[in-house]
């Protein structure tokens, strides 16, 4: 592992930072462009993903914890209801977004998209790669010479 | 319109269709080509020439915008994806075993 692939690590430690830069740029400018949190939560657990393939799952879970990827996908699913329960205590609606800026309620819009799109984004991410680790850790249940 | 912009339009489209026939011509090669490593070297190298002439030409079509920024960022990430992702399947290939037969066909 360490003496092969070398130009895959290489391309690997360049494009990885550029992924993760691409993800941000889909989660904050999805409320003007396509984009949003499920397609940058895909995008940032690209990321991941392609760091663990060509260093190594141990390496990426180094970097990435599962119990840190678990909190994720729950805290993600608790942004977005909390999002909504809070708006429930202004005397609003479930997910009103209106609630946050009663003044200007394009603004409590703004706010409100921004703080749920960033709730499903943190759980896409915690959950596609929750499912990597779960598929690449899993034991191989045949080896090539039991055929 | 000037001549300026005339001259701008028509070096733009000569770049985007000669850049459509790299990307057309490594297709067929990608089809028609005998053995696999043939069939990847037509689709790699093409391929890139073809990307790097369509996104020059689409730059000088959307001029100095934000647009073009992004088709050069674009173009830098296939510049480097590609030739990669040709490495990684060439490499996958050599490793199970898929010998290239270019002697074969130099001896007869």
């Amino acid at each position: 592992m360490h003496h092969h692939h070398l130009i895959l690590r290489v391309v690997t430690k360049m494009l990885v930072g550029a992924i993760m830069l691409f993800a941000f740029y889909v989660q904050f400018h999805g409320d003007f462009s396509p984009g949003g949190g499920f397609q940058a939560g895909v995008i940032m657990a690209v990321a991941f993903i392609i760091y663990g393939i060509v260093f190594g799952l141990d390496k990426a879970e180094q970097v990435f914890p599962p119990w840190l990827v678990h909190k994720l996908v729950a805290l993600g699913v608790l942004l977005y209801a909390g999002v909504g329960v809070v708006s429930m205590l202004l005397g609003y609606n479930y997910l009103d977004y209106d609630a946050f800026s009663p003044h200007h309620p394009s603004h409590g819009q703004h706010w409100g998209i921004l703080l749920v799109e960033l709730g499903v984004g943190i759980t896409v991410t915690g959950v596609m790669v929750a499912i990597y680790y779960a598929f690449a850790g899993r034991p191989p249940p045949m080896k090539d010479e039991d055929w | 319109m000037n001549w300026a912009t005339i001259l701008i339009d028509i070096l733009s489209w000569v770049l985007i269709l000669s850049g459509s026939a790299f990307v057309v011509i490594g297709a067929v090669g990608t089809l028609r080509f005998p053995d696999f490593w043939s069939r990847l070297h037509a689709a790699s190298v093409s391929e890139s020439a073809g990307m790097i002439l369509l996104v020059a030409g689409m730059c000088l079509q959307s001029g100095l915008t934000l647009i073009t920024v992004k088709l050069i960022i674009i173009g830098g990430f296939i510049f480097i994806t590609g030739p990669t992702s040709t490495h990684a399947v060439s490499n996958a290939a050599l490793t199970s075993g898929e010998k290239p037969d270019s002697d074969e066909g130099a001896a007869k």
